[in-house]
């Protein structure tokens, strides 16, 4: 099976194409770069995302937008969307405060990214 | 009147970067005006991460990205007034402000850096056809309802335009619990990053329809579906292509237009190609005095490249201030030749002996491309591309000492910026 990616690992945006058998990649193609062959790899054996998201804040209509400190895997998005529909928290908020420990289990924490007073 | 040396209109990522060089720079006399309620500028509502890769080495939200710099300010004591919006600018550098704390102000300025940012191309623009039914939005006043306000504007979502500000709020959309349809765009290409296309469009399976267009958009009170056709090469709908879609809302990411009514204002001379003022390496304008940088000088799509080159709007600044900036000298155009749009800057100084950049966009997808950059019929620079696309702005680093050299001292001489095949 061949499956074709975008490499985003800088603006050129090399097409790669990997060709996969019995799970293994046993061929990349099209990159430019090793970063390429390494995003292609991760991307396709286990690929990842940042999540950055809105969380309730008490009493105060405006949201506060918070982030993953790290990226997490890219099937548990709205896992993690959902955990954080449930949290509201108290002001005020620090950049970088945790709003969430371990999210989804993953062992990544949920920071906010701004000041909210 | 208030006499004061730097005033610095705009307080987002360009007008921080800007005040924070000119006082590393050693001016100490200066203002940052901003209309709105805090620093940060268009950086406050995005939310999303991709921000200071190249200043930071690490990846910031936008609003991380903006207290980085903001701590700066306030770190050097640098004074700001918000909820200051500058209403005029003379050629004399006289400058005019309101706010409900002070009314009415004047000041008379030795320098100004216009860092005013640019706002996006609303439906008027367009000549969309159908009534003017609620549900369409630009995709920034879609994101600013989300992001800041926690309003949805709507469930069921089409995306105009590609660019990037529509891309993230395709994906924001999304999070927020609505349905994204598509995303239709005019050109055979995106106008976004490669990155936004697959995080915020290929991971959540929406369509991106390229070569397509809008053509009716129904709905009296309230939008209630759009038409969408495939284009020919001409830019017409082609009959018989048109999908339907039901959707309530309609956002449009059609490109940026930077905010220059107050430089027109000031006299400053712009540049058809970049809707921006025109500028020399050092980034002053027609007027001598006045400085521009980041997005109403020309639409960045990575703000770490504002941020550098806002900088060095401070800098300079800071220099003319103290007289140490020559500017009795020679200037040559530089000259956008096949390929090339929105180049900035459009003249270098003689006096130039620092590496002096110069962006721009090129006008088609190219693969394997070259760029040069030639003065007079010396070859300067020559650098390899895979891929050159409009979304993405080309930066080129001339070296220091080129203006030394002959065919840049010729009567007559000129930089030529071009893509070769
Ligand atoms: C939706 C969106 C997504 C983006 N995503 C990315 C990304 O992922 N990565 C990245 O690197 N870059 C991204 N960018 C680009 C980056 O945010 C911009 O390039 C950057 O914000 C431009 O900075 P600026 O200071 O020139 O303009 P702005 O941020 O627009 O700031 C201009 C400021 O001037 C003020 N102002 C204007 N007129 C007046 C006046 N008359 N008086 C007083 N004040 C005034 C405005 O209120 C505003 O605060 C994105 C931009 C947008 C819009
Ligand atoms: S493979 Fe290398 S050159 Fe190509 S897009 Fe990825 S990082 Fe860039």
């Amino acid at each position: 099976m061949t499956r074709e990616l975008t490499c985003i690992g800088c603006p050129m945006g090399c097409r790669i194409s990997a060709e996969i058998q019995d799970g293994k990649i046993i061929k990349i193609e099209g990159n430019s770069c090793n970063v390429g062959k390494k995003y292609a790899e991760e991307e396709l054996s286990c690929p990842k995302r940042m999540v950055t998201a809105l969380v309730q804040v008490q009493g105060a209509r405006e949201p506060l937008c918070v982030k993953t400190r790290e990226p997490i895997e890219k099937r548990l998005i709205f896992d993690c969307l959902r955990e954080l529909e449930k949290v509201s928290v108290v002001r005020p908020v620090h950049i970088g405060q945790i709003v969430l420990k371990n999210v989804c289990g993953t062992g990544v924490d949920v920071v906010a990214t701004r000041e909210y007073d | 009147m208030k006499q004061i040396d730097l005033l610095i209109i705009g307080g987002g990522p360009a007008g921080l970067a800007a005040a924070a060089a000119a006082y590393e720079s050693g001016c100490r006399d200066m203002l940052i005006l901003e209309r709105e309620e805090t620093l940060g500028g268009i950086l406050k509502q995005c939310i999303h991460n991709g921000f200071g890769l190249h200043t930071f080495k690490e990846e910031l939200t936008g609003p991380e990205y903006a207290q980085r710099y903001i701590d700066k300010i306030l770190e050097y004591g640098i004074p700001y007034q918000t909820g200051a919006m500058v209403i005029e600018i003379t050629p004399e550098k006289t400058v005019t402000c309101v706010s409900r704390e002070k009314g009415l102000e004047q000041f008379s300025a030795r320098a100004i850096i216009l860092a005013m940012g640019c706002r996006e191309r609303p439906r008027g623009s367009l000549g969309t056809p159908g009534w003017r039914c609620a549900g369409v939005y630009t995709a920034g006043t879609a994101q600013k309802f989300v992001n800041l306000q926690g309003l949805m504007p709507g469930k069921r979502v089409v995306i105009l335009g590609s660019g990037d500000i529509g891309l993230i709020m395709a994906r924001r959309m999304t999070f927020s619990g609505a349905e994204v349809l598509g995303c239709v765009e005019l050109m055979p290409y995106s106008a976004g990053l490669k990155r936004n296309i697959v995080q915020c469009l290929d991971d959540f399976d929406i369509p991106l329809y390229l070569s397509h267009t809008v053509i009716d958009i129904e709905g009296k009170e309230r939008l209630s579906g759009v038409t969408i056709a495939k284009v020919d090469g001409d830019l017409k709908p082609i009959p018989g292509t048109e999908i339907h879609f039901d959707c309530d809302t309609l956002l449009l990411s059609v490109g940026l237009i930077p905010e220059n009514e107050l430089s027109e204002m000031a006299g400053v001379k712009l540049s058809p190609a970049t809707s921006g003022a025109i500028v020399d390496d050092r980034l002053m304008t027609s007027v001598e005095g006045i400085f521009s940088c980041g997005n109403v000088l020309h639409v960045h799509d990575l703000v770490d490249f504002v941020s550098q080159e806002s900088a060095r709007a401070g800098e300079n600044a800071a220099a003319y201030l103290e007289g140490r900036l020559d500017i009795c000298a020679q200037r040559i155009p530089v000259v956008a030749g096949s390929g090339v749009n929105a180049l900035v800057p459009q003249y270098i100084s003689q006096s130039a002996n620092c590496p002096t950049t110069i962006m721009f966009r090129p006008r088609a997808v190219r693969k394997n491309a070259v760029v040069r950059v030639c003065v007079g019929d010396e070859e300067l620079l020559r650098k390899k591309y895979r891929v050159l696309a409009p979304g993405e702005m080309v930066t080129m680093t001339l070296p220091a000492d080129f203006m030394q050299r002959q065919a840049a001292q010729a009567q007559g001489a000129e930089v030529l910026v071009e893509v070769l095949e």
